[in-house]
């Protein structure tokens, strides 16, 4: 720092409080609301401060859930998102290194075309062409599954690149040694690369995690099978039945445990995190 | 485009590792764009017993759509005020935590976690805030003498999303900023006060031109987010109303598709969607970041 | 341990871009033979296509009686000691020495043997748990070394391996890869762009320009008798002078061409050659800048007739000062007779 000057530093200490308190107070709201029970949102606006009930909203959602949305318990959604994150994150990076091990490690007729078709899929995000992807994920039976959650997710151009630049940064030389070595490709990709890798494969990780927890319109569209329901697409239907019968307690209970796994990933592997997002973005 | 100096020999091994990711590819993702862009030409009848093809005539309605031109417009508007805010904040963020040496870390830790928040989580929040019967800010604004109600009010829904939308990607934006502040040699600043340049001065002179790269980049990153990754938060804040006054692109196409079942038009703004998104990238790639190189 | 020979070995990159113009080497059993030349002269080309990491257009190389043009490198049975030392840097120093054994199936009471008697040899067996980037550059250097040695291949192959090193280790290096090879007695072709590393390391020394083989041979061999001007240049430290053949004739008052062969129109003298008093031709100009370097001294004497500057080095340290007007003989003996048109010696 260049220089010291008191008002300079209160100011800076000022304005980080006022931002953490504004990026905060939605989510303390929220928890404030998830420890009243229904009869606080009665009186015309909602509590400021904790309330006796958290045990009790928490117990209901993850026991038996909102019998009035027509959702399932907390504990499945949960376990259901759980499920597709890991699952989706895990794909994601499979496929992607295998691709760009192909494309840094070989050289064969289509390589470029490979590339460009991977690339296209930056272009085409699944909002842009729900319909026919609807239409294909149905012909081909996927409709409520697992694959149908996940699959049609999968292809990844971000990481499939932030591999590709990986391996271009090791050293040619490493490849050559463990081809006299005796290794062969699939042998060099498992002893070699694929350990070499390994932050950036936990880096990758993260991201993608948080971005299959995040997973909302796609859910919502392939399952109507409650036992699919992920947490992200059931807390909009429940908090459409809590606007007409108040059980804001029971949705921010919901809402709360929606946030609470990837916040918490975030929170304790900021480190990889924030490697992930600045170079998947890079 | 570059390989390694020496390669595996494998003739057929490269084609199987790629195919998992082709096979998704081809199948997820051009084949439903290649059947869009065919259903944008065509109309089918009523009962999807005939498709007749009808060239641009999709298209022309879209365009002499008050509906199509409106939703256009609000969707310009909001890109722009989330853009505009989201930005904006994060900067200033990103400028106080990069004059702290050791509670920066704290701050960014207390600053960045609203990255995993879905946004239809980010939506639900502030609806809970601004809900006109028992919501805490409608609760103050009505103290102050704003009668603040989205159900009704264009404006007030579109400020409820453009608000829900900005806070949850203020700490993109901050991560970006502060790395981006980073980069900047210190001693660029350390000459200029030198010189005799204040803070203010400073930043506006040195820091901010030196920035233009990471803004340039956010703004792109910014604008797709707003229009392609806020489906979440309008669908639990307004679902597009009052009067089609938060219907932006992206939710009007499902709407239009999902709930009107009018594939036609609702192909041709995919169609139109996908052009902006080819856009955006082609000028991310191009001007913003050299992230593939030949 | 095994002979490597090359015959018509040909590289032709896409686009026609010939690097190796149909070369022909014998490398002798137990041989170290050493690949020098400037850089972009093939020499790192043809020893990684002797590894298998390139391949070869034309011609065929044959390690120990047996063609390996289509082998992989890992069927070729040579080991291959990186500049970088590409050790793996996940694997700790013993995991790196055992990852080739591993990979043939080597039994792995051999394969502890081995790695503990490279280990002894080389010294790095206080180092053997720990990771390449816990080491220092030399003990790396060692690492990769001994990666080479516990595989006992035919030949070993040095891709410029003491380069990343200050000189001072690169030195000490050059003698340890020296003795061990005289010890192991495995064939090796190392290669090198330092000419002094050559001299002091090669049983023979091939010095290669822009695709070809200039001259084979012991090194003093070349330092006595370069075949080619190119050669004659690029061996011997400080370079050798190299004169018109009329311009030194008309400057000394010679009659050169009558002592030389017929088409001699360049002629070449070592800088050592040169004295202050004797028998020979005798040139005089001033001095411009004396190097002492210890033992000896360089100095670079101004012939304004021949428009050139003239390398003498002196034993000793001579009782001269820059400016000082110098009078110096050139043995007629010592000259080296070259051709300018086809580059080579004309004797």
């Amino acid at each position: 720092m260049v220089e010291n000057r008191p008002w300079l530093n209160i100011l800076t200490h000022a304005v980080l409080t006022l931002g953490v308190a504004i990026i905060a107070f939605p989510v303390y709201l929220a928890i404030i609301a998830s420890t009243h029970d229904g009869g606080a949102f009665l009186r015309g606006v909602v509590p400021l401060l904790p309330g006796p009930h958290l045990l009790d909203n928490y117990g209901r959602m993850l026991g038996q859930g909102m019998s009035t949305s027509g959702a399932p318990p907390l504990t499945l959604m949960l376990a259901n998102s759980l499920l597709m994150a890991i699952l989706i994150a895990v794909a994601k990076i499979a496929i992607s290194i295998t691709s760009a091990y192909a494309i840094v490690y070989f050289r064969f007729p289509f390589r470029i075309l490979a590339f460009w078709i991977i690339f296209i899929t930056l272009m085409l995000p699944v909002e842009v062409r729900i319909i026919p992807t609807f239409k294909v994920v149905s012909d081909l039976g996927l409709l409520n599954s697992y694959a149908g959650l996940t699959i049609p997710l999968i292809a990844s151009a971000t990481a499939t690149f932030l591999f590709r630049q990986f391996f271009l940064t090791v050293p040619d030389e490493l490849m050559e040694a463990a081809r006299v070595d005796g290794a062969g490709p699939m042998k060099f990709f498992r002893d070699i690369l694929l350990p070499l890798s390994r932050t950036n494969i936990a880096a990758l990780f993260v991201i993608l995690f948080i971005y299959g927890w995040m997973q909302y319109l796609w859910p919502m569209l392939v399952t109507t099978d409650t036992k699919f329901y992920t947490i992200v697409m059931g807390i909009k239907r429940m908090a459409a039945v809590a606007d007409a019968d108040p059980q804001w307690n029971l949705v921010m209970a919901a809402v709360v445990l929606a946030m609470l796994p990837p916040v918490l990933v975030v929170i304790f592997m900021q480190r990889l995190f924030v490697k992930g997002l600045v170079e998947t973005e890079k | 485009m570059q390989t390694k100096r020496t390669i595996f020999p494998n003739k057929w091994l490269p084609y199987a590792l790629l195919a998992p990711q082709l096979a998704i590819t081809l199948i997820f993702f051009i084949w439903p764009a290649l059947q869009a862009a065919k259903s944008s030409f065509e109309r089918e009848d009523p009962f999807g017993f005939r498709t007749t093809f009808i060239w641009f005539d999709n298209y022309a309605r879209l365009f002499a759509d008050p509906m199509y031109l409106n939703s256009l417009w609000r969707t310009l508007i909001f890109a722009v005020l989330v853009t505009v805010i989201a930005m904006g904040v994060s900067l200033v963020l990103a400028v106080a935590v990069n004059r702290l040496l050791r509670a920066s870390r704290i701050y960014t830790t207390l600053l960045v976690w609203p990255y995993a928040v879905a946004p239809v989580v980010a939506g639900i929040l502030w609806w809970f805030m601004f809900n006109p019967s028992i919501g805490i800010l409608s609760y103050v604004l009505g103290q102050l003498g704003v009668s603040w109600n989205h159900r009704v009010n264009a404006d007030q829904a579109m400020i409820l999303i453009v608000l829900a939308a900005s806070w949850k990607q203020i700490s993109y934006n901050f991560l970006f900023f502060v790395a981006g502040l980073q980069s900047v040699p210190a001693s660029l600043s350390e000459a200029a006060a030198i010189d005799g340049a204040g803070p203010l001065k400073r930043f506006f002179t040195i820091v901010f031109p030196l920035l233009s790269p990471t803004t340039f980049f956010l703004l792109i990153v910014n604008i797709n987010y707003a229009m392609f990754d806020t489906f979440g938060v309008i669908d639990a804040t307004t679902s597009g109303g009052p009067a089609q006054s938060t219907n932006i692109l992206v939710y009007k196409v499902y709407a239009d598709g999902f709930l009107g079942l009018n594939i036609g038009s609702s192909s041709a703004q995919s169609v139109l969607l996908m052009l902006i998104v080819i856009v955006l990238t082609v000028i991310q790639f191009r001007y913003v970041e050299r992230r593939v190189q030949y | 341990m095994a002979p490597i020979s090359l015959q018509g070995v040909k590289k032709i990159y896409q686009g026609n871009v010939t690097a190796i113009h149909g070369l022909d080497l014998e490398i002798g059993d137990g041989e170290l033979v050493v690949l020098v030349g400037p850089s972009g002269c093939g020499k790192s080309t043809l020893l990684r296509m002797i590894a298998g990491l390139e391949t070869i257009s034309d011609g065929t190389i044959s390690i120990g009686g047996s063609v390996v043009n289509h082998k992989e490198p890992a069927e070729r049975d040579i080991a291959m000691v990186f500049q970088n030392y590409a050790l793996y840097p996940h694997m700790t120093v013993r995991q790196n020495l055992e990852y080739g054994l591993k990979n043939r199936g080597t039994p792995r009471d051999e394969i502890d043997r081995r790695v503990n008697e490279a280990a002894r040899i080389l010294e790095i067996s206080p180092f053997l748990e720990r990771k390449p980037r816990q080491l220092s550059g030399g003990q790396r250097q060692r690492v990769a070394m001994g990666r080479a040695i516990v595989r006992q291949p035919k030949a070993f192959l040095f891709d410029e391996p003491l380069s990343n090193l200050d000189a001072k280790l690169r030195g000490q290096m050059r003698i340890e890869i020296r003795r061990l090879q005289r010890s192991l007695k495995t064939t090796s072709v190392y290669v090198t762009h330092d000419q002094l590393e050559a001299m002091t390391l090669a049983d023979r020394l091939v010095v290669m320009n822009a695709g070809r083989i200039e001259q084979v041979g012991k090194p003093i061999e070349l330092y006595d008798r370069p075949a080619s001007l190119f050669v004659a240049g690029f061996i011997g430290s400080p370079p050798m002078n190299l004169f018109s053949l009329e311009a030194l004739a008309s400057a000394s008052g010679h009659d050169l061409a009558s002592l030389l062969p017929v088409g001699t129109d360049i002629v070449g003298i070592r800088p050592d050659s040169i004295a202050v008093d004797g028998e020979g031709m005798t040139l005089s100009g001033k001095v411009e800048l004396i190097e002492p370097v210890g033992g000896e001294s360089h100095v670079y004497v101004r012939l304004e007739a021949m428009e050139q500057t003239v390398t003498i080095v002196l034993q000793g340290r001579p009782n001269l000062a820059e400016g000082d007007w110098l009078s110096f003989v050139l043995p007629v003996g010592a000259l080296h007779p070259f051709n300018k048109g086809t580059g080579l010696r004309t004797d």
